[in-house]
């Protein structure tokens, strides 16, 4: 299951508890389906994460079901239907609260790190 | 918000499954489609770009069901669907889900029935506002004895303790309510006004009575309870400001107590009045008469120490406040203050724990009982479990599955108990010792359902969880082939549990033992009397009767009562043996001339009409009996009984010798006889020593006498007769507490036969369970073992060898247990210890009899399965492979 864009640099998986602002910082950009979700947090890391699509989607259920995410449902070229995430009022207010925490705890780690060398 | 979309979009799955499901394998199969789309746009082939795809994203099938199963509703899903399955399966094999409800049923309902009735004894508040903080105040004797307190030392506490918010005084009141068609006699309590107060109650109709009514010659008035006034009155609403003649005597009702005011001190009072006793305390007064109980409501920021060093602080007062009042009483040895629930409750507490805890090891047989047949169903099904585990169900969901069949088992169980609860409560309040506190509070009630519950779900998880364990470590090669035999480590267990269950038993049967011993010596005491054919009844008289008047009435009552057919003798008491009365007098005896003066000895005293020892049964040892010689203007004569003669005389004749009785200043009374020793207290109690005197030559008036009557026939059907007879002198005379002599010895055992007959229902259950349960491991074992048996009478064992193989393995799991057992019964004993009655803990008979029983119905339950592996036919056995 492992794919990675070089073999000498595997791709991880998402850093544990961030999947969520990935989503909500993704979405924040445009409307989207799960797939473009993941490809996106995928590129715009240069392939140094990878994303699960199981975690993917039942984050994104999860992150509807919170509020944070409204789905809905578009019928596709080839008669299909593809469910397409927007972030709602709640979730731009979450992806904040999120990014703020983040800062602050990578922040901390990097000081730390630093006063280690 | 957040939760509410969680709910409703939960239900929602949970409701609309199929568009739920649909919607997930849209989005996966839509995200397959894109990743294929993308190796398309690699310039990967078709094929190649869909094999790739798939290899990225793993299963659909596995991907759509992580999804799905992410929602809260998912869990309730796989509950139902484990639900349906433990349905299914129970009802496939109806005995044994039978055998296992009905099990856990018993258990379960006998266990919510003792709680029941024991929840508002042992573990439930009073129902009064922060009940914890009311307590009550007894004196104490120097000989350790409690004794009921006096008016004179409660205005002291009144006056000199800041650690109550309120205390309050009553004693019992049993007025007659004339008017009507018959006069009634009702409960009822003088209290000073604070008694209302000091509960945390108040009326709801009218209003509290008031501290400047609760003085000497206050107004006559009165509050009645919520039944008195709904009987009597109609439930009227304007009954305020109406009369109620109480022994004669007027009173304006001022308040109607709360419908649900449970009165826990006189549970059957129903009118109050104020106590009105003299504030100067007169020194040979009523004030000073130890006859009243107090009630205390500490303030809120006042401790149980704080009273107890007031109360000490003015024990030490007490004789300079008051001086020579008292010393013609005595300063009691002390204060003894407890919290009323204690008080009230403290009496049954050592009999409902021991039941309790009876039903628990009744509770805890019955699940071992339910995990043993669980364990052996367990067995059966390892085909099942290995064919579930080998298609991917992990562990935990094998014993998730395991426990919801039995919690389902286990509910099943408890709605049988529940039911069998409600039939167990009202039998348990029939079997209950009489005046069990709160009686009125035994329902089932919410507390109740919630601990039915909850014992039903921990049963469930209790008996599931070995068997489920056992289960799920099932190895998947030889679960699947029919023939293995790898049984060892669940035959283990399963014999651990039947060694568990005769230990179990062991206990309750010997605790069931010892109480009937203890009950059979109990009843062998002899009360000193001759019980049978005894009808005893209280007739009263009116207050307003003077002397004379008392005498003549009753002098003509036991006429009438005699000239009733079928009465042989009858005779008046003042009080009763075995029923509760306890009148003691101080007996003060002549000095020896020239000797010091003698203490005064405590006795109870019985102003007697001359015919009572004779109708009692009461046997003359040394002079005469009482007769009519022993008039009005007579000599005094009094007669004592051979406990107190031997206490004070030794072997000195005491026939001639001189004493008096209560108060000083009186002639001396001669003793004429010496009668045989009598229970008065109880059966079980030691002190006898007894003065009896005629009613005419007492000297004051007895206005509650006991009638006894002798009859020829049975006594019980001639009760009306006999009421009849004594309302044909005057009607308006209440005659109450008609009982049989027998009646009232059965029930001064009531509180042992109580504990007993249940220690006796749950052993003889608890050996029912232990013998099924060695049976049904013998059983197993012996059908797993066919095989085996088989080669053994192959190779030549006979049947006898066979037999006593399976019986020895059997016997060997009884005596193991039967050595755990006694270990725990010789502890479980010591809680038994105040219901025994001189047997001892480690009564060697009762252990004896109880492992010869034990051990007679384990070889029973081996017998049976033995039998079976002995007949085990060998070319049969053997072919079958």
């Amino acid at each position: 299951m492992d794919r990675a864009d070089s073999p000498d640099k595997p791709s991880t998986d998402v850093i544990q508890g961030t999947l969520d602002m990935l989503i909500l910082k993704t979405l924040s950009l445009e409307p989207m389906h799960g797939f473009g979700i993941a490809r996106r947090v995928e590129q715009v890391s240069r392939g140094v994460f990878k994303v699960n699509p199981g975690s993917l989607l039942t984050a994104l259920q999860r992150l509807e079901r919170a509020g944070w995410l409204s789905a809905e449902w578009q019928q596709t070229a080839n008669s299909r239907r593809a469910k397409i995430y927007t972030l709602t009022r709640a979730g731009r207010k979450q992806l904040e609260i999120e990014t703020s925490e983040w800062t602050r705890r990578a922040s901390a780690i990097a000081r730390l790190l630093k006063a280690e060398t | 918000m957040a939760l509410w979309r969680q709910l409703t979009r939960g239900l929602h799955a949970l409701t609309h499954r199929d568009a739920a499901d649909r919607d997930v394998a849209d989005e996966v199969e839509h995200y397959l489609e894109q990743a294929t789309a993308e190796h398309l746009a690699r310039g990967l082939a078709p094929a190649d770009a869909r094999r790739a795809a798939r290899l990225e994203i793993g299963n659909p099938a596995s991907l759509r069901e992580e999804v799905r199963s992410s929602g809260w509703e998912h869990t309730i899903e796989t509950l139902l669907t484990d639900l349906r399955y433990a349905a299914r399966r129970l009802r496939r094999s109806p005995g044994f889900a039978c055998v296992a409800i009905v099990t856990l049923g018993l258990g379960i309902g006998a266990s919510t029935s003792v709680f029941s009735a024991a929840n508002p004894i042992l573990f439930e508040r009073l129902p009064y506002p922060q009940a914890q903080r009311i307590v009550t105040i007894w004196e104490e004797r120097k000989d350790g004895g409690r004794l009921a307190s006096t008016f004179g030392a409660y205005r002291a506490m009144v006056e000199r303790c800041q650690a109550f918010e309120a205390l309050a005084v009553m004693r019992a009141w049993q007025p007659t309510i004339v008017g009507g068609t018959q006069p009634e006699r009702v409960d009822g309590q003088r209290v000073s006004a604070t008694y209302f107060r000091a509960l945390g109650v108040s009326p709801t109709l009218g209003r509290d009575l008031l501290d400047a009514e609760d003085v000497l010659n206050g107004p006559r008035v009165a509050i009645v309870s919520d039944g008195l006034w709904r009987r009597r009155f109609g439930a009227d609403p304007s009954i305020l400001g109406r009369q109620i003649t109480l022994d004669d005597v007027s009173y304006t009702i001022v308040g109607v107590m709360p419908p649900r005011f449970e009165n826990v001190l006189t549970p059957a009072a129903e009118v109050w009045a104020p106590l009105q006793y003299d504030r100067a305390l007169p020194p040979q007064g009523r004030e000073w008469g130890h006859h009243l109980r107090i009630v205390g409501r500490l303030r809120q920021d006042a401790s149980l120490e704080q009273a107890r060093g007031e109360l000490d602080q003015l024990l030490r007062d007490m004789a300079t406040i008051y001086g020579t009042a008292l010393a013609d009483y005595g300063v009691p040895a002390g204060f003894v203050v407890t919290s009323l629930q204690h008080d009230i409750t403290g009496a049954v507490r050592p009999a409902f724990l021991a039941v309790l805890g009876a039903v628990g090891l009744l509770l805890a047989i019955a699940c071992v009982n339910v995990t043993n047949l669980l364990l052996g169903r367990g067995a059966q099904r390892r085909g099942e479990f290995a064919m579930r585990a080998a298609l991917g169900a992990g562990r935990g969901r094998l014993i998730r599955q395991l426990l919801t069949e039995s919690v389902l088992l286990a509910l099943l169980g408890g709605g049988l108990g529940l039911l069998a609860a409600t039939v167990g409560v009202r039998a348990l309040v029939a079997l209950s010792p009489p005046e069990l506190p709160r009686a009125n509070a035994i329902e089932l009630d919410t507390t109740v359902f919630a601990f039915a519950l909850g014992v039903s779900m921990l049963i469930g998880i209790a008996v599931g969880l070995i068997p489920g364990l056992h289960a799920s470590r099932t190895d998947l090669h030889s679960g699947m082939h029919p023939g293995s035999r790898h049984t060892a480590s669940h035959q283990f267990t399963r014999r651990l549990l039947v060694v568990a269950e005769v230990a179990l038993a062991l206990v309750l049967l010997v605790s069931a033992g010892l109480l009937l011993r203890s009950l059979q010596r109990l009843i062998s005491i002899s009360p000193g009397f001759d019980p049978s054919h005894l009808l005893t009844m209280q007739v009263q008289t009116s207050r307003r009767f003077d002397p004379s008047t008392t005498h003549n009435f009753y002098e003509r009552a036991l006429d009438a009562v005699r000239d009733v057919p079928g009465v042989e003798t009858a005779a008046f008491s003042s009080q009763l043996p075995l029923s509760g009365d306890l009148d003691e007098y101080g007996v003060h005896f002549e000095p020896e001339p020239g000797g010091p003066p003698e203490g005064g000895y405590s006795t109870f005293r019985y102003a007697v009409t001359p015919g009572y020892l004779g109708t009692m049964g009461i046997p003359l040892l040394k002079g005469r009996m009482l007769d009519e010689r022993d008039g009005s203007g007579a000599p005094i004569s009094v007669l004592i009984s051979q406990s107190l003669a031997t206490r004070k005389f030794g072997s000195v004749d005491p026939i001639g010798k001189r004493l008096y009785v209560g108060r000083q200043g009186q002639p001396w009374y001669t003793i004429v006889g010496v009668v045989g020793d009598v229970k008065q207290a109880s059966l079980a109690a030691s002190e006898s020593d007894a003065v009896y005197i005629p009613t005419v030559q007492w000297y004051s008036v007895d206005n509650v006498l006991s009638l006894v009557v002798r009859t020829r026939g049975d006594a019980g059907t001639m009760a009306p007769a006999i009421r009849n007879a004594i309302w044909s002198v005057d009607k308006d005379q209440p005659v109450v507490r008609i009982a049989m002599m027998d009646e009232l010895l059965a029930a001064t055992a009531a509180e042992r036969r109580f504990a007993m007959i249940l220690f006796e229902v749950f052993a003889l259950v608890a050996l029912v369970l232990a013998a099924t349960g060695i049976y049904g491991v013998l059983a197993g074992s012996v059908a797993e073992r066919t095989r085996e048996i088989g080669i053994r009478a192959a190779l030549g064992a006979s049947r006898h060898n066979i037999l006593g193989l399976v019986v020895g393995q059997g016997m060997a799991l009884t005596a193991i247990g039967i050595v755990i057992g006694l270990a725990g019964a010789a502890v479980a004993s010591g809680g038994l210890e105040t219901l025994l009655f001189s047997v001892s803990r480690i009564d060697p008979i009762t252990y004896a009899g109880v492992i010869a029983m034990l051990l007679m119905v384990s070889a029973i339950a081996c017998w049976i399965p033995a039998r079976r592996a002995a007949c085990v036919d060998p070319s049969i056995t053997l072919r079958a492979e």
